[in-house]
């Protein structure tokens, strides 16, 4: 199994933990993993990325037009990072409106469920549900249920299920 | 993968350095916080509570004062570890380049975070360099995997031949999460031993030319060591006479490039581990042997410094580009020019702009910056490293330099205009509180007894924000949370000479504004001298902290003339632009509810109603 996975986003909006649940799935999965993160003063609301590579890598930044996936926690950041994939790449974006990607209003969706915070989770479940990536949902929520805290556990469990449901729903 | 005798996790670099330390029985580590080595010293602090390994571990007011902590620590016998960013060794060269001489006793490793880019720095100069400049050696580990095996032989080296060594990780290593196998920790019980040897610990000139001289020998030993030779995986000699030589992370990305390109295994390729001092009998090697030999290093030529000869190209040869970060695009491009392969079609590039990080919605720093340019328009505005260098994007930052050199060039601006005559424009400085216990001290003590005159605000949040909330010496917490003595910001300042001393909140702008005219005046008063207001109010990030003050449910009315002064001036995230209306309105998400903005509307159509706390 090789697949090299992007999550873009911007400061705060949840992409290391994304990054973090992905590299524990993979674990999980006991296949090898390399990520890389954006800390330091882009935390602060401005443009992040973070790379998942699965598979037999040395480096963990990916190389561009080489991604499989593509998880964009806001539209503007598809123009900004789309050029790490692959022509053929699973594109998810956290969206209303729609285009040559797969869409998810995971903001109002979290709305919803009362936690503005989990549609990073929400993408999530959507990308998985979807079978995009290189884990089932199975292992996914295991993850989760694993790694959150404790106070967060509940909430991000039922934004990722609300995204595989979505998944389900929009292409039964 | 992992198996009961050979667990593994993730863990990111930082932690896996970590890790590596506590596997080696370091007894004593110290840092000063600074991205991207941050995440190392707490990483130590929760792996010794794991393990129940006994540790002393401390967040040091800065790196210079952090090393020489771990230096002493090393002379007793025992295991010691400093990290810190790269620009923090700059800080910590008056120790660290005389310790090259002095040599240690435990194991002493100095690890150095380079931010090839840079990413979050203010160069992106190379720790190899400067290891190479004192005399020290230096690993470069490629993965966090090698970064914590590192460690290891960093121990082994630093006590075979009583030298401190270098570990140099940079951003990708630094920030990368791996699965990586973990050992059990080394417990080696060593009784805290302080030979005394006047020459050496206290070596007065007379003794360092022979100190100097078992240090070239200690040098010479290393570097003909084959154990730090570089790691050849050979060609198949479809590409006979041209070589590869790469370290750090940037080896990892040319590997993963290579197998895209289909390369791999067919052109020798060398990793260097130890790039200094480097393995002399791989330097005649690599003359001898090669026609043509192309090297990746990040992010100044060291190695190809020691290799000398005309065949090296790189990045001192224009080979390579000079500056910038190795990544996997640059390697590909690099790699096929220097191979002559076809191109493969150019990779895409960002289109529309990056969004620029701005300070956090409800943050005081905000209140504070738009208080001192609403107050002093004309005014120059030096300021420092943190958080609140982003006080930029609101004109309230004019000068960023180096830990603690607001201060010292709010000095050098009242000189510059005293001495030139005519109008004295109002000069405030502004400092977090880490760093003005950092580097600040020194400075407001210089300006004081110079007799400059300024306006100096301390942005006292309570904490080290900007690189994941460190305790500062007045918090009264050690880096494992216990309770320690309070050093308090404003009996520095007075203790300074510090005449004039207002501690306020920023939330509540017409006091604070009144201050700062009050500050003004005083400096332009015939006694006058260094006016400090103190403006303090806790980190939103801490939630504990944001719990404790009202929050406001806010509103914009019909009144909003669209005239753009809260987005421009004052840049809160929570207020946003409706481009059908022309009108701004909140955005519900990122709002705070600190109800700051009420009083920066200029048409007075921003309100407030007290918020319902769930």
């Amino acid at each position: 199994m090789k697949q090299q996975i992007i999550v873009s986003g911007l400061g705060g909006q949840g992409a290391l933990t994304l990054t973090r649940l992905l590299a524990e799935a993979a674990f999980a999965a006991h296949l090898p993993v390399l990520t890389s993160e954006t800390h330091g003063m882009a935390q602060r609301g401005g443009t992040v990325i973070s790379m998942v590579k699965v598979g037999p890598f040395r480096g963990p930044l990916i190389l561009a037009g080489a991604a499989d996936v593509g998880l964009f926690l806001t539209l503007k950041n598809l123009a900004i990072h789309g050029f790490y994939l692959k022509p053929e790449a699973a594109r998810f974006v956290n969206s209303g409106t729609s285009g040559d990607y797969w869409h998810l209003d995971a903001r109002t969706l979290a709305q919803q469920l009362g936690a503005p915070v989990v549609a990073n989770l929400i993408l999530l479940g959507y990308a998985v549900g979807r079978g995009a990536l290189f884990c089932d949902p199975e292992l996914m929520e295991k993850v989760i249920t694993d790694w959150s805290p404790a106070r967060f556990r509940e909430s991000n469990f039922r934004a990722f299920g609300a995204g595989v449901e979505a998944a389900r729903l929009a292409h039964p | 993968m992992a198996t009961e005798q050979n667990p593994e996790r993730i863990l990111m670099g930082n932690e896996a350095i970590a890790r590596g330390l506590i596997e080696a029985g370091v007894t004593l580590a110290a840092s000063y916080p600074g991205t991207p080595a941050s995440e190392i010293l707490s990483a130590l602090v929760a792996f010794a509570k794991e393990t129940g390994a006994p540790l002393h571990a401390e967040w040091s007011v800065n790196e210079k004062v952090a090393y020489e902590v771990a230096l002493a620590n090393s002379y007793t016998g025992r295991r010691s570890a400093v990290s810190m960013k790269q620009v923090g060794l700059n800080v910590a060269s008056d120790p660290f380049m005389r310790s090259a001489y002095l040599g240690v006793k435990g194991g002493l490793v100095v690890i150095s975070a380079d931010d090839p880019g840079p990413h979050s720095s203010q160069t992106e100069q190379d720790s190899r360099f400067f290891a190479m400049f004192a005399k020290v050696p230096v690993l470069d580990p490629s993965s966090p995997r090698e970064a914590k095996e590192m460690v290891r032989r960093a121990f082994e080296i630093s006590e075979k031949y009583e030298l401190p060594v270098m570990l140099r990780p940079t951003t990708r290593v630094c920030h990368a999460r791996q699965n990586v196998p973990l050992e059990l920790t080394e417990a080696l019980a060593r009784p805290a031993r302080f030979e005394k040897n006047p020459r050496r610990w206290c070596a007065t000139p007379q003794h360092l030319r022979e100190l100097h001289r078992l240090l070239n020998e200690k040098i010479r030993q290393l570097a003909a060591a084959e154990e730090f030779a570089p790691i050849l995986t050979p060609g198949d000699g479809s590409h006979a006479g041209t070589c590869l030589i790469a370290a750090g992370v940037a080896f990892a990305h040319a590997w993963d490039v290579l197998m895209e390109l289909g390369l791999l295994g067919r052109i020798d390729c060398y990793q260097v581990t130890l790039p200094y001092p480097l393995n002399r009998g791989f330097i005649r090697r690599i003359a001898s042997e090669y026609q043509k030999v192309l090297v990746l290093e990040e992010t100044y030529p060291v190695i190809e410094t020691q290799l000398a000869c005309a065949a090296v190209q790189g990045r001192g040869s224009q080979a390579v580009p000079n500056e910038g970060e190795l990544t996997p695009e640059v390697i590909q491009a690099v790699l096929q020019r220097a191979l002559s392969l076809t191109p493969r079609p150019a990779p895409g590039s960002p289109q529309g702009e990056l969004t620029r990080p701005t300070l956090c919605a409800g943050c005081a720093h905000r209140a504070a910056f738009y208080a001192i340019r609403e107050t002093f328009p004309h005014g120059i505005f030096p300021s420092d490293i943190g958080c609140y260098t982003l006080g930029v994007n609101l004109g309230a930052v004019d000068t960023c330099h180096c830990m603690g050199a607001g201060i010292s060039q709010a000095a050098g601006f009242y000189h510059a205009y005293a001495a030139a005559g005519g109008d004295l424009p109002a000069i405030v400085a502004t400092i977090g509180d880490s760093t003005f216990f950092h580097a600040g001290i020194p400075a407001l003590i210089n300006a004081v007894f110079q007799r400059a005159r300024f306006i100096l605000v301390i942005l006292d949040n309570a904490t080290t924000a900007m690189t994941g909330h460190q305790p500062t010496p007045e918090l009264g917490l050690t880096a494992g949370g216990e309770p320690a003595p309070k050093v308090f910001i404003a009996d520095l300042v007075r203790a300074s000479g510090v005449r004039f001393l207002r501690e306020c909140d920023p939330y509540d702008l017409k006091a604070f504004a009144s201050h700062l005219k009050d500050a003004d005046q005083y400096c332009r008063s015939e006694a006058g001298g260094v006016a400090v207001l103190i403006a303090r109010h806790p980190c939103l990030l801490d939630k504990d902290a944001s719990k404790t003050q009202p929050a406001y449910e806010m509103c914009v009315t019909e009144d909003c003339t669209g005239c753009r002064h809260c987005l421009d001036d004052f840049e809160c995230p929570g207020l946003a632009l409706n481009e059908a209306t022309d009108q701004v309105v909140i955005d519900g998400e990122r709002c705070s509810g600190c109800g700051f903005c009420v009083h920066v509307c200029p048409a007075g159509s921003i309100t407030a109603s007290p918020r319902e706390r769930p």
